[in-house]
């Protein structure tokens, strides 16, 4: 086992474990975002470098700090690692610079776009971005294209992460897309305009970041922050049939993956539950999910608010009144 | 302290009620009569509070929060795109959308690849606050000077895309919405969604 300190907190891991898995198992706001890493997905990750931190210990036995800031979600851990993630200035100011560069070839077209509400660069750059750009030349633009009948590919909104390629690749039995050329100019694309028909080709949809593989049967229905995501089951002879149907009403709008808080599927599921069971009576709702506060998707769905664990009684409390006041205790200040 | 069983007058000018007997001068009450009438001829040589209303109007502000106007671009292209934020937006829940595809030959009808195909705000539940119009990225919904008006049914204060969307030949001028802060902040060029 070895012992790795993450913004201070110390966790035990497994040989081989990931700075970025270990920081998901403290959890929190020390967990890294992560644009191209997928767990569930094999030789994913160390493309992004959102999820870059800095190593101020390279391990107990050699404590020189690592020269560079490392992707974590590539970088094993040592014994007696010490890593900054959001304590580092350094590592805040990176990532503010990755997220602009994400963003240079990246439209602004979130009114139109389906993903809006539930984009993974959405977020990062709401959280880790800057608020202008400043980049004034002209974005590199394709031809909106059908790969399939049921999925469509924006490739203006792609961030190039391959999470779609590794999905197809040890998903389904035939991989029939996958990256053209190289450099700015590299395209996801389908070789000579065949189709993607694999019965878990869907799935690149919900592993996409942003809103470059977009679902046509979903297309511009329904803003996802208008929809009631419930968790539903049937059963499929192919995959587990646990899915999260969004609806509205008695009406079942779209069928994605049941995604966890680090916004990976649960469980991949296949097209048919996917695309072909939008039906009410196909599926038996287990009840809503829980969405986080932050969400846009939480927005008018009115539950009852819990009092936050963090908020000690009184005379609990190790803080002075100053203290407090100054805000030097961050517990408190939550 | 204050609200240990005291009554508090709010105004500081309430009278307290007696039962006492009343003299002869109060009990014949021509003197309170007279004054009562005092009081009404007084009042016709006042300054009317009330105005003649279809032909005289009240002034009203500048950026007066009245019916909405979905706005055309420049070359008469709807501007919005049924991106659903004011609805998200209104604390009343007042305005609903279905988004629609815009096909080849749409170009000239509709700005973006998406539109709205069914747009429609409920007057009554609408409060005029306005926070759709900040809420909406692509300068689409203002709201006007321009009254709503009473109707007989209900359903008639559902308004439409016909009532709402401009016509091309009859444009709303909203230019005195836009403040210096507002049209600065449209030059930025560093505001990509400016350009």
């Amino acid at each position: 086992m070895f012992k790795v300190t993450i913004d201070n907190h110390t966790i035990e891991v497994e040989e081989g474990t990931t700075i970025l898995q270990a920081a998901r198992m403290i959890g929190g706001i020390v967990v890294p975002p992560a644009m191209c890493y997928y767990s569930k997905l094999k030789e994913s990750g160390g493309k992004c470098r959102t999820c870059l931190v800095k190593v101020a210990q390279g391990s107990a036995r050699d404590p020189r700090p690592l020269p560079k800031l490392v992707a974590s979600c590539r970088t094993p851990v040592a014994d007696g690692m010490v890593v900054q993630n959001i304590t580092s200035q350094e590592v805040i100011e990176t990532r503010k610079a990755i997220v602009e560069f994400l963003l240079i070839n990246h439209p602004l077209d979130c009114p139109v776009c389906d993903q809006a509400g539930e984009c993974d660069l959405q977020d990062l750059s709401y959280d880790n971005g800057k608020e202008e750009s400043r980049f004034e030349e002209a974005k590199r633009s394709f031809r909106v294209i059908d790969i399939g009948d049921k999925i469509q590919l924006h490739m203006n909104r792609c961030i190039l992460c391959y999470r779609c390629v590794y999905t197809a690749d040890q998903l389904t039995d035939k991989r029939s897309h996958g990256i053209l050329y190289r450099g700015d100019v590299s395209e996801i694309s389908t070789y000579i305009q065949t189709d993607v028909t694999n019965d878990f080709s869907g799935n690149m949809i919900d592993v996409c970041p942003v809103g470059a593989l977009t679902d046509k049967t979903f297309r511009f229905k329904n803003r996802v922050w208008f929809l009631n995501p419930m968790n539903a089951n049937r059963s499929c002879s192919k995959c587990s049939g646990k899915v999260t149907a969004w609806m509205r009403g008695g009406e079942v709008y779209r069928i994605t993956g049941r995604k966890d808080q680090f916004g990976e599927v649960e469980e991949f599921i296949c097209n048919e539950c996917r695309f072909e069971k939008k039906e009410l009576s196909d599926w038996t709702i287990e009840g809503p999910r829980n969405i986080k506060r932050a969400s846009v998707i939480s927005q008018n769905h009115y539950e009852k608010s819990k009092k936050p664990s963090v908020i000690l009684p009184l005379e609990n409390r190790t803080v002075s009144l100053d203290e407090f006041k100054n805000g030097s205790n961050n517990e408190i200040q939550l | 302290m204050l609200l240990n069983n005291h009554k508090v007058s709010l105004s500081g000018r309430s009278k307290i009620v007696s039962n006492k007997d009343m003299t002869f001068a109060e009990k014949i009450y021509l003197p309170a009569i007279i004054a009562g009438f005092g009081i009404t001829i007084h009042h016709f040589f006042k300054k009317k509070a009330t105005i003649q209303y279809p032909e005289v109007k009240r002034p009203i502000a500048d950026i007066y929060r009245g019916k909405h106007v979905l706005k055309r671009d420049d070359e008469g292209r709807e501007r919005c795109t049924a991106c659903g934020l004011c609805a998200l937006s209104c604390p009343a829940e007042a305005i609903t959308m279905i988004a629609a595809e815009r096909k080849e030959d749409e170009k000239h009808l509709y700005r973006e690849e998406k539109y709205a195909s069914v747009y429609e705000i409920n007057m009554l539940r609408c409060i005029f606050c306005g926070l759709c119009e900040e809420a909406c990225p692509k300068e689409a919904i203002f709201l006007t000077n321009e009254m709503v008006l009473a109707d007989l049914h209900r359903s008639d204060f559902i308004y439409g895309k016909d009532v709402l969307v401009e016509p091309s030949d009859k444009r709303v001028d909203i230019s005195i919405r836009q403040t210096p802060e507002v049209l600065s902040f449209k030059k930025d060029k560093n505001q990509t969604h400016n350009r």
